[in-house]
């Protein structure tokens, strides 16, 4: 029997990332972890992971402006969303699905739960998205730049203006759900949810605009790349911990 | 060793994932009908042992051989078509349960030369996680090959429990995620 490839990815970098409780994000609080993490090595189970899978079986979908299907185009700042997908040695992370989704241009989610906020919903825009990034890691969407819109966590709560993004990785642990906000949002230090990741890191998840990216007469163009956890040439890079 | 590039924070999938991260049918691995076709249901709770009722399941698992869909699994296995390893679930958010129709993974080498037991990974996800939980789905009538998986032995004994999902009904499986207290289930890191 050939053996199979056991690579070996390095550690989540949890400085890096929120910490799992964080009472100024309430509901945090009942629905994380308290016991210490149980570390394990890395076995065929956690080297492979559904990424290539799911990028088999998923389409391209990346105007998010007219991928309704109404013939007309949904209603707001026309934006584009470019960049790369990353592993934390700066390769770029090749035919990979990255599937998005956000409100529209008042901030209305498409969606049955949203019931409090009478912002107008646009028949034209479902918000939702997905992108297989190019040999290089490289992806780009089209899209209407999201407005902030208001939630219950404290009064008068606002998040700032953000899209959902969510990659599956090739294997278990690359797997990240993220959001991606705008430069010069005077909600973002406001907000509990981006004030959650460690200091040093929140900058990670603010794309810049980019006027090589805009295009004339049509879109303004913002640059956002994404870091993934990465290979490692042998388990001796991290460590006992 | 070079500069390594910081990763991106990791944030919550919020209450209205739905519209890109689950669509019906992605729960179903493996058709009724199918000749090795198991169920594993269960809830999700949190610390007040509240159903957690908008949160997201993913599988990752061997097909029936123990054979990944996945270019690394260079093994020579059959893969089963149409069999990913693939799934999506999320909790019913009247009752807080999920449920998945799969198979059962056949097992899979660990580190160490040997098989593990057959279990199927699970990354669980919600409004109110700023980050994925990973755990792994065991089974209840496995037990000579749970006591010598080498993942299963490196939990704290009185935990391992909290990994094993319950044969409740023919080829129906319990297994819930719970958060916080004595009982929380095991999450993994590595």
């Amino acid at each position: 029997m050939t053996e199979p490839m056991i690579r070996h990815y390095g550690p989540k970098a949890y400085t890096d990332h929120p910490p799992f409780s964080y009472p100024e994000y309430r509901s945090t609080v009942k629905r994380s972890p308290t016991h210490d993490l149980v570390r394990i090595v890395q076995t065929l189970s956690e080297t492979t992971g559904p990424g290539p899978a799911w990028t088999e079986i998923s389409d391209e979908d990346t105007d998010l402006t007219t991928n309704t299907g109404t013939g007309s185009p949904a209603i707001g700042e026309r934006i584009i969303v470019t960049g790369r997908v990353l592993d934390e040695n700066g390769r770029g992370v090749p035919e990979t699905v990255l599937e998005i989704w956000q409100p529209n241009a008042s901030g209305r989610y498409a969606h049955w739960r949203e019931t409090e906020f009478p912002a107008p919903l646009d028949p034209n825009f479902v918000g939702v998205g997905q992108c297989l990034t190019d040999s290089d890691g490289g992806y780009r969407f089209t899209t209407i730049k999201p407005g902030p819109y208001p939630w219950g966590n404290h009064p008068n709560a606002w998040r700032p203006s953000h899209i959902h993004f969510s990659i599956m990785g090739r294997s278990l642990g690359m797997r990240l759900v993220t959001q991606m906000y705008f430069p010069g949002d005077p909600l973002i230090p406001l907000d509990p949810i981006f004030n959650s990741a460690p200091p040093r890191a929140r900058s990670r998840m603010i794309a810049t605009y980019d006027h090589k990216v805009t295009e004339a007469n049509w879109a303004l163009g913002y640059r956002w790349d994404i870091v993934l956890r990465g290979e490692r040439a042998t388990p001796m890079d991290e460590g006992d911990d | 060793m070079s500069e390594l590039l910081g990763q991106t924070p990791s944030q919550t999938v919020g209450p209205y994932y739905t519209l890109r991260l689950f669509r019906e049918g992605e729960n179903i691995l493996a058709p009724s009908g199918h000749i090795d076709r198991i169920v594993i249901q269960g809830t999700v709770l949190d610390g007040d042992r509240r159903p957690i009722e908008d949160a997201l399941l993913e599988i990752w698992q061997a097909n029936s051989v123990g054979r990944y869909h996945h270019p690394d699994d260079t093994r020579d296995l059959a893969l089963d078509d149409g069999f990913s390893g693939f799934g999506r679930a999320i909790t019913d958010f009247e009752t807080g349960e999920y449920r998945f129709e799969t198979v059962k993974p056949g097992r899979v080498p660990d580190a160490e030369g040997a098989f593990q037991a057959p279990h199927i990974s699970l990354i669980v996800q919600g409004r109110g996680m700023l980050n994925p939980v990973f755990t792994r789905i065991y089974f209840s009538d496995e037990d000579e090959a749970n006591r010598d998986d080498l993942i299963l032995r490196g939990v704290p004994a009185a935990r391992r429990e909290t990994l094993i999902a319950q044969l409740v009904d023919n080829n129906v499986y319990r297994f819930d995620v719970l958060f916080q207290g004595d009982d929380e289930t095991v999450f993994f890191d590595f």
